[in-house]
């Protein structure tokens, strides 16, 4: 069981208040699939990802990084109980998906540059640390069913 | 992995833009490593690594200047950090796994004071330069 301190619960919730699912979430999904282009891999039914343009203007994209997003916001909510939350999403992952979890972490890192992009100076070294630990836990429970 | 014409110039250009701040964005690349990932304090027992501190300024100077030298000989990453290469192998031996999580760090810094330079395209350019000096960084470990 992972535990969160009274301040990184604190700077979990300041930040996902502020945080517009819709527009971060198609961000980071895009951003992953232009700087990882290998994750394009599990999304071959999406149309068009020819191009960082074409992918940014992607409406599966769009769509794909929103519900996403929304998801993780399950993760900010259960903070203490995430291996539970994630239990039938990491089957899904595993057993219907067959996605690797290290393309988790890797939209986990991207999720924080664009945290920092759109929070700047707010995004404090603890900011950035408790955030960091946050995605690195989810990831954690989005593999634990993985066989 | 190699850089694309289109990604030596996002990383010039990125670059062209920081290289007056290399102290400041240095040190701040340093510090949000230790507070994020704490194990990297481990290479540091003899350093003041509280915030502000002379020392995390001065190193923080360091590793940006060699970006930027890096970042200036693009063609040629590995000639221009080839001491650098010599030092991490031989003395320091930093774990490879370990420029990563500076690579991710100096990306945060960059999309906190430049996030509109800091475009998908340039993003991805950024990463994979960074990649490629951890690789010449940690060239000759073996």
């Amino acid at each position: 069981m992972v535990h969160w301190s009274a301040e990184e619960k604190q700077l979990i919730a300041s930040v996902w208040s502020k945080v517009n699912v819709e527009e971060c979430g198609a961000e980071a999904l895009a951003r992953l699939l232009i700087v990882y282009p290998w994750t394009q891999r599990f999304f071959d039914n999406f149309g068009n990802l020819s191009s960082p343009t074409a992918i940014i203007g992607n409406p599966k994209v769009r769509a794909h990084g929103k519900k996403v997003l929304t998801s993780f916001g399950e993760a900010v909510k259960n903070l203490e109980n995430l291996k539970a939350t994630y239990a039938k999403l990491s089957e899904l992952h595993c057993e219907k998906l067959h996605v690797d979890p290290e393309n988790f972490r890797l939209l986990g890192n991207i999720l924080i540059i664009v945290l920092a992009a759109h929070f700047n100076k707010d995004f404090t070294p603890t900011c950035q640390a408790t955030w960091q630990k946050l995605v690195g836990v989810v990831a954690h429970a989005l593999a634990y069913k993985y066989h | 992995m190699v850089l694309s014409a289109n990604d030596k110039s996002n990383v010039k250009g990125v670059f062209s833009k920081i290289s007056s701040h290399a102290e400041e964005y240095g040190a701040e690349t340093l510090e949000r490593m230790f507070t994020t990932y704490p194990q990297t304090k481990t290479y540091f027992p003899h350093f003041d690594l509280h915030h502000g501190s002379a020392q995390i300024k001065a190193h923080g100077k360091k590793v940006a200047t060699a970006l930027i030298e890096a970042a200036n000989h693009i063609d040629d990453i590995a000639g221009a950090l080839s001491k650098l290469s010599d030092l991490h192998a031989q003395k320091l031996r930093v774990d490879p796994v370990n420029f990563k999580l500076l690579g991710q760090c100096f990306l945060v810094v960059m999309a906190i004071h430049h996030p509109s330079a800091l475009t998908p395209e340039v993003h991805a350019s950024l990463d994979k330069f960074l990649c490629a000096v951890g690789n010449v960084l940690t060239s000759k470990y073996r």
